[in-house]
């Protein structure tokens, strides 16, 4: 594996176009653009202040940089440099800003949730949605961009609108079966949304396009609900990651549960793969060190090379005692991920922090566990085949695929 | 049942009279010292006795011992004792006949008495034990009930225990139940306080909200603007359209087209789907039928139900997949019937395999009746031996190799000399003969080959004297020409040719020159066409060419066998001789074909 040499970044905020050509990437004020193959820079733009968020519109035309302490969004554009688009929100204040999927359209949540405006990038017409409800994941847009889904809450009721992205037009506007909703979802094909409680309550809604209510899923009662949710690319499967440290599957026909999946500390079964990650010993020459150590030698002595090995069940996995009587604790199901193939689903135990669970999609058994030496901060699939990258903090980024898995040091000053 | 003693069982002889004298005593007891005192000498009886007896009859009571005893005879029914008295005299006299028939009749008496007390005594022997063998089984008895009767308590008791806990346990279970319903209540009632604040503080944030927003949207601070240095284009490059009813009805259809769509695709696949399970059911019910079918020819005993059932099933089944192959529709009754005759197939499947499992468990515990199905023990005898016969084979094999390797390699140099090319030593020896006899004919050849050249070298000279003679002749003719007419010309020549063919024949040995004119011209022309070319071998290759049944060849055939060979190496020769040798001129089929051509061109062309 090759890496490219180290470049400065701040807020952790660096992305890729969607047509895979260009790299934008923060530092401080300073937005810069990069090409992809030769990692040199393209672009370079300067903010009025400290980025805190960086999107690029669908059509990697365009970048959004907002900033949320001056309640500033710029836009900048790549195919005319000179270009130029500042969004001032005023008083109203900025809390998110997103991209509408044609491209054109700015939507800024302003402070306190109070209303979302639409700004156009094409015409001087600039529209106002109230009510929007601040929740985990309020706004949805289909994946062909036709439609927008936002969570509303009016009078301590929930409510959902769908809007036409092309015209902004509302097409349906209907109350939700929720105590406090707490996200949104469309599936990929476009036709069911999923909205879902908030973890106090365990309930999954299905509506379709038109509004209708498809179905109603709720598990148990009483404990700690939803905490995520995920759809199959192919739409046949919508996953629920809950605090009861299960996963459940529901099909696309009946929108009934098909199978559970649950994340034991316990592994038996000799037929799942375990990998467990081992610290390969280094061999210290006391006598070479040098004095006084160089920061690279010294990051070799404390950024220790690992490799993963193959364990044989039964194996027993870390776990953390989570402290019951705090909010949000850490235990769940809180990341999941299905493979672009919709082959396997990643997912990640709350309190079992350090291990990574690959389900097989088509068996819908356990495949592989990947245990780590620290706890798992993110993975994500690569977006075209069924590669899965994650990273825990260490100086390493580990890869899986169904061919083997491989931790590979990041040669870098410090820890990534 | 009062108390039974057991009674010792007296000793007879003495005791039993003791008791006699006891018995007879007791009746004494009114004049018993009297009595005592009175004995009678002549009986035979113990010292006791006769003691005893001796006390009752005494030498001064002997009257009033004889009245006494004569009273109680007489008592007892016996015949009177005395003699009858014939006034009231005092002193009566004894009848001795009476008195020993009294006492005749007293022993027998006293034996029937003795004999039913053995008898009673025996009696009462057994009855003892009878009643011992019944007192013992009665203890026992006692002791079994009571022990069943201590046990009896103990479950009792034990049951009762039991219950209790049961008690206990439901109760704790209910209480348990109650207080999770209590808290599921407290819950409850504690999220609807919840919500009901929730709610409230919600409201409350949401006047505080719409204040904000008024002040906000009030203020109309030009802050709030966008700043863009030139509007961009829409995304699709189309103009913006106003919003109208129109705009609104056309989302709307085009949302409702992307979910029909969706719903098509949806329907496409299940039905595929479906159509690729029905297809797999019923090849699953074709093979299954056709597993079952062997049954029908199965003994009848195992028949049953399965055969008939099977060839209904079958029957059916063959009408029914008629049916399905006509209409393939999914209708309700195509898909119960294909189900229904799915399950039936499965089940009788299923018992066969039963069946198939019973038996194989019959055949471990060892007895098997059917032939078919092969006990495990008979299986593993059978492989045992053909692990033997493949062990025995491969040492066969083995031993054979080595044999082989002995034959090539252990022998002498001397032998290995000898047995040098010994497979081919016959086709050697037979080569040998057959070289022998190519020499031979070759010998013979070059002699008529040399025979061939006189004859040739003869016949050019002959020639060359005809030439001469027919030169002369010509210009005799020639000059006679003028007088004479062409007839002679005609005849001439064919004179000259018939004296050819004379020439020709008269040659000895020569019967290949089986020629005709053609080929005598033919050969003439060779001769002065060709330039340098020895004429025998020409000779050869037109004989050869242009007798396709040449007489060499005939010749030669006639000969045996092992010259077969010899013929066709000769043929080979003259044909390599005519192909690969330029100088002699090798006169292809082409060319001969030509020769005659321009042998008959010539005849024509000679006037």
């Amino acid at each position: 594996m090759n890496f490219s040499e180290v470049f400065k970044l701040s807020n952790q905020l660096s992305r890729f176009s969607p047509n895979g050509k260009f790299l934008a990437s923060c530092v401080q004020y300073r937005l810069v653009v990069r090409d992809v193959s030769t990692l040199q820079i393209l672009q370079l733009y300067t903010c009025l202040d400290q980025i805190q968020y960086l999107e690029w519109s669908a059509d990697s035309l365009f970048i959004l940089c907002a900033m949320y302490k001056r309640g500033l969004v710029q836009v900048w554009s790549l195919e005319q440099p000179e270009w130029h688009c500042k969004i001032d929100e005023g008083s109203a204040g900025l809390v998110a800003s997103c991209w509408s999927p044609d491209g054109r359209h700015i939507l800024n949540t302003t402070e306190f949730h109070l209303r979302i405006t639409v700004w156009s990038l094409c015409t001087k017409s600039v529209s106002y949605i109230k009510y929007p409800k601040a929740c985990q994941q309020g706004i949805t847009f289909t994946k062909d961009g036709r439609y927008m889904a936002l969570a509303e809450r009016r009078d301590c009721k929930d409510y959902i609108s769908l809007f036409v992205c092309s015209d902004w037009q509302l097409l349906r506007h209907f109350d939700t079966d929720t105590q406090d909703l707490a996200g949104i979802e469309w599936a990929p094909n476009g036709c069911v949304l999923a909205a879902w409680d908030s973890c106090l309550e365990y309930k999954v809604l299905l509506y379709s396009l038109d509004g209708r209510l498809l179905s109603t899923y709720s598990a148990y009662e009483w404990s700690l609900g939803i905490k995520t949710i995920a759809w199959s690319p192919s739409s046949q499967f919508l996953a629920i990651g809950s605090y009861d440290e299960k996963v459940r599957i529901l099909n696309h026909v009946t929108w009934k549960m098909i199978t559970e999946f649950g994340h034991t500390a316990t592994i038996n079964n000799p037929k799942i793969v375990i990998y467990k990650e081992m610290e390969k010993s280094q061999n210290l020459e006391m006598e070479n060190l040098p004095f006084p150590p160089t920061k690279a030698a010294a990051s070799s002595l404390f950024n220790t090379e690992s490799k993963y090995e193959v364990v044989s069940s039964p194996v027993s996995l870390q776990t953390l005692k989570p402290v019951t009587d705090r909010p949000n604790p850490k235990i769940g199901v809180g990341i999941l991920a299905f493979s672009p193939d919709n082959c396997f689903l990643a997912t990640r135990n709350d309190n079992i922090p350090n291990a990574v669970w690959i389900w097989d999609v088509q068996k819908l058994k356990l495949f592989v566990v990947l245990e780590h030496l620290a706890a798992v901060r993110s993975f994500q699939w690569n977006p075209q085949q069924a590669r899965l990258a994650v990273c825990t903090g260490r100086s390493q980024v580990y890869l899986w695929s169904p061919a083997g898995c491989v931790s590979v040091q990041v040669p870098a000053e410090g820890t990534c | 049942m009062g108390d039974w003693k057991t009674i010792t069982v007296p000793i007879p002889s003495s005791e039993s009279k003791n008791i006699s004298q006891f018995t007879s005593e007791t009746n004494m007891s009114p004049s018993s010292l009297y009595s005592q005192q009175v004995l009678c000498p002549s009986l035979p009886l113990a010292k006791s006795v006769h003691s005893f007896f001796r006390a009752f009859c005494t030498e001064e009571n002997v009257d009033q011992s004889i009245s006494y005893l004569d009273q109680e005879l007489t008592t007892l029914g016996f015949p009177s004792l005395c003699e009858e008295s014939k006034g009231k005299e005092v002193k009566r006299d004894l009848n001795i006949v009476a008195v020993l028939n009294c006492i005749h009749e007293l022993l027998v008496l006293h034996r029937k008495n003795l004999l039913a007390q053995e008898n009673v005594e025996t009696q009462n022997l057994k009855l003892g034990s009878d009643m011992d063998h019944l007192q013992n089984c009665y203890s026992k008895l006692k002791e079994q009930l009571e022990t069943s009767r201590r046990e009896m308590i103990g479950l009792q008791e034990r049951d009762r225990q039991l219950q209790g806990k049961n008690r206990n346990l439901h109760q704790l279970l209910k209480n348990e139940k109650d207080e999770v319903q209590k808290l599921q209540n407290i819950i409850a009632s504690r999220a609807t306080q919840y919500n009901h604040d929730m709610k409230r503080k919600e409201r409350e944030y949401n006047k505080l909200k719409e204040r904000l927003h008024q002040l906000v949207m009030n203020k109309k601070d030009k802050k709030t603007a966008m700043d863009i240095l030139n509007y961009v284009g829409r995304a699709d490059g189309k103009r913006g359209a106003w919003r109208t009813g129109k705009t609104e009805a056309r989302n709307e259809d085009e949302m409702y087209k992307v979910l029909l769509n969706d719903y098509e695709q949806r329907q496409k696949q299940i039905l595929l789907e479906n159509a690729e399970l029905k297809k797999v059911l019923q090849q699953m019910k074709k093979e299954m039928i056709s597993l079952l079918a062997p049954q029908k020819q199965k003994p009848k005993e195992k028949a049953e139900d399965s055969p008939g059932a099977v060839q209904s099933d079958v029957e059916e089944d063959t009408s029914e997949l008629s049916k399905e192959n006509m209409w393939e529709l999914s209708c309700e009754t195509v898909r119960e019937q294909l189900t229904n005759s799915i399950r039936k197939q499965w089940r009788i499947l299923k018992s066969h395999v039963e069946k198939l499992d019973n038996q194989v468990s019959k055949v471990h515990l060892g007895g098997f009746k059917d032939e078919e199905v092969i006990s495990r023990q008979d299986h593993e005898q059978e492989t045992e031996k053909l692990e033997l016969e493949i062990q025995q084979c491969k040492e066969m094999i083995q031993t054979q190799q080595q044999l082989l390797q002995q034959f090539t390699t252990a022998c002498d140099d001397d032998t290995s000399s000898l047995l040098q090319d010994c497979y081919l030593l016959e086709e050697k020896e037979r080569l040998e003969e057959e070289w022998a006899l190519f020499k031979e004919q070759k010998k013979n050849f070059e002699k008529e080959r040399r025979s061939f050249t006189e004859a040739a070298i003869r016949l050019g000279l002959e020639r060359k004297a005809f030439e001469e003679d027919r030169a002369g002749w010509l210009k005799q003719q020639f000059l006679n020409m003028t007088s004479f007419d062409n007839k002679n010309s005609e005849s001439a020549f064919s004179g000259s040719s018939d004296q050819d063919n004379l020439t020709l024949y008269s040659k000895p040995g020569q019967k290949f020159y089986s020629v005709s004119s053609e080929s005598s011209l033919c050969t003439s022309k060779l001769t002065k066409s060709l330039p340098v070319s020895p004429s025998t071998s020409e000779l050869f290759q037109t004989i050869h060419h242009l007798s396709t049944n040449s007489r060499v060849l005939n010749v030669t055939t006639e000969d045996t066998k092992p010259n077969q060979v010899g013929r066709e190496c000769t043929t080979q020769r003259w044909s390599m001789a005519s192909r690969s040798d330029s100088q002699e001129g090798g006169c292809s089929g082409s060319r001969s074909l030509a020769c005659t051509d321009s042998s008959i061109e010539h005849r024509d062309g000679l006037p």
